[in-house]
């Protein structure tokens, strides 16, 4: 089958993670990954972001295919029930809600910044070589190290259920995926 | 005169469960799987030769084989 060029998008995934080790302000450019699949979904009332552009998607698909990470065993049915992907929505945005209050506190004036990464929403990994302390305001660095814990979290999620079942296994449980679908359902159910 | 009925094996996708991740999508090597409005996959019944390469790769492993009298 003819590659495209967005086939190789898996590259921008691991080079966001890795970037993101050495310098946390990297972390600002994994918005894309939220607002674009968003946009799209919105204007066009298509899922072609996890179609075709969806970088992690790629990578667990290389990591679990091609290179037989994967156990390859049918996922459970509760984690594609509506309940758990409706619910696992709802909580990943009440904590990404939390972390843009964090952020807000910061920039308050409230709070002083943390440079950690918070692993599973609840381990916090230091994380302080990735900023010098003084290139940006302390909010701009505290949405960052936010914003790749998020990133970072999903990541070990996905790479989990890619090893224990499918490689896109994340796929049917992904928020984004779960949202943009939401928004497909309710354009086509308005244009019918 | 009665028309014989032959019993090919298709692939299903039922349209509740899917997440339109686009596995099934991609992976097809006849084209035969759409994607409707990025709410679910669906399958051109005419272009399955019901090889199973997107049962094995979907995710929510929900894809089925099945035999039906076309």
């Amino acid at each position: 089958m003819k590659k495209h060029w967005y086939d190789y998008l898996w590259l921008f995934s691991a080079a966001y993670l890795i970037l993101g080790f050495f310098n946390i302000l990297f972390a600002w450019v994994g918005l894309l990954c939220f607002f674009i699949p968003l946009i799209i979904a919105i204007t066009k009332g298509s899922k072609a972001y996890c179609n075709h552009y969806c970088g992690r998607g790629q990578l667990l698909a290389l990591l679990g295919g091609r290179l037989g990470l994967s156990r390859k065993r049918d996922i459970p049915p509760f984690l594609r029930s509506k309940q758990f992907r409706y619910g696992f929505l709802a909580f990943f945005f009440t904590m990404f809600f939390l972390m843009l209050f964090t952020t807000w506190l910061v920039f308050a004036g409230q709070r002083s910044l943390s440079e950690a990464v918070t692993l599973l929403w609840t381990i916090k990994l230091p994380w302080h070589w990735a900023y010098n302390g003084t290139a940006v305001r302390p909010w701009v660095a505290q949405f960052a190290f936010g914003f790749y814990s998020v990133m970072l979290t999903s990541t070990i999620l996905g790479l989990i259920t890619m090893l224990l079942y499918k490689p896109r296994s994340w796929c049917v449980y992904c928020p984004m995926g779960t949202m943009t679908q939401l928004i497909c359902q309710a354009k086509a159910k308005k244009a019918a | 005169m009665q028309t014989r009925k032959s019993l090919r094996r298709k692939a299903t996708v039922p349209q509740a469960q899917c997440v339109a991740c686009g596995c099934c999508f991609n992976t097809c090597p006849k084209g035969a799987i759409e994607m409707i409005k990025g709410v679910y996959a669906s399958v051109e019944e005419a272009l399955c030769v019901g090889c199973g390469l997107c049962s094995g790769i979907c995710p929510a492993s929900i894809i089925k084989i099945a035999e039906v009298a076309v």
